[in-house]
């Protein structure tokens, strides 16, 4: 448990480190997570040295941003005032995700398969 | 009621209520009373109600934000595991996870601009694709409102989990790893559990939409914005 802890932790003490020496507006925690599977691919730690520690956080990701969502009551007034845009914007936006994502996708697997 | 501000009662509160509105979701099986949302507008109401301030619930909360970011280096893991796949099907992967992350974040950027939203609500919509903690951290690397992104965040989610499948059929997307890197990139986490009750091939490629968009979201969202001059 302390070395899972120490790992994940080192992971995104390095992060923070590398943000705060050059100032990029990278959250440290993609850092750390790049840096983890680096860790990972070039054998420098075993997975299980992290998987009971990892799959605890993801499986209960959702629940840790519970907090930071409440703040949303301080914020009422601003979403009242620019409901539309920010409805409009988010379901049009979506619906385009989806629909680029998969049939890029989809036309570029046939062509490496053929 | 002084007693109701202490932190370790304002904690084991929001552990309960988010184990009842799970346990709710599961008898009702109704993907739209998301545990999260549920529990985020639950709490909102006992706030408001016993008239405790947020900044009192907040010392309590940060003790849960506070794994926000190491679940975020734990998504290294499942990253490392996929590594072999990915590099397999390096370009169809790589290419639709970059045209769905510039698009993701161009779109709803430009649209919001254009409906006359201010500045702190685009940038807080802009990285409303990828999942709540790489979404709040980008937004707060960005100068935009955390909170503001993650409520969008989960709506966006639970929009994909719903209607996911349905817009892909209708713009004949049937390949079934086409169909789960999408919903994985478009709605993250929420869109990812739906695809994993689909097929464990579906779930595969979810999460590995929810991962790469992630991370590409976190990379370029900074540059798109100055492109586009926000």
């Amino acid at each position: 448990m302390i070395r899972q802890c120490f790992i994940i932790f080192a992971c995104l003490a390095v992060g923070e480190l590398i943000v705060w020496l050059t100032g990029i507006t990278i959250p440290s925690s993609i850092i750390g997570m790049l840096l983890l599977t680096i860790l990972l691919q070039v054998k420098a730690i075993k997975l299980e040295w992290v998987k009971g520690m990892s799959d605890f956080l993801i499986s209960n990701m959702g629940f840790f941003f519970v907090p930071p969502g409440v703040a949303l009551m301080l914020y009422f007034d601003l979403i009242k005032a620019e409901l539309l845009p920010i409805v409009v914007a988010t379901v049009v936006s979506t619906v385009l995700v989806l629909v680029v994502t998969g049939w890029t996708h989809q036309r570029l697997k046939m062509k490496n398969e053929e | 009621m002084e007693i109701l501000q202490n932190n370790l009662v304002l904690l084991a509160l929001t552990f309960g209520i988010f184990y009842g509105a799970r346990q709710f979701q599961k008898w009702t099986g109704w993907i739209v009373l998301n545990p999260i949302l549920v529990t985020i507008a639950v709490l909102i109401v006992f706030l408001t109600l016993t008239g405790i301030r947020y900044e009192t619930y907040a010392q309590a909360g940060g003790f849960i934000e506070f794994w926000l970011k190491p679940a975020i280096v734990a998504l290294g893991v499942p990253l490392y595991q996929h590594l072999g796949q990915i590099r397999r099907q390096f370009l169809p992967i790589f290419l639709s996870q970059l045209a769905g992350c510039i698009v993701g974040v161009v779109s709803v950027v430009v649209i919001a601009q254009m409906m006359g939203a201010s500045r702190e609500t685009i940038v807080s919509l802009a990285p409303k694709s990828v999942t709540t903690p790489i979404a709040m951290e980008v937004c707060q690397a960005l100068g935009g409102i955390p909170s503001l992104t993650a409520a969008i965040v989960v709506s966006v989610g639970l929009l994909g989990a719903v209607f996911g499948f349905k817009v892909l059929e209708v713009w004949h997307i049937k390949n079934p790893y086409s169909q789960g890197l999408s919903i994985g990139t478009a709605s993250h986490a929420v869109g990812t559990s739906r695809a994993m009750e689909k097929g464990e091939t579906y779930g595969a490629y979810a999460s590995l939409g929810l991962i790469l968009n992630g991370v590409l979201t976190a990379l370029l969202a900074p540059f798109i914005l100055k492109i586009i001059g926000i």
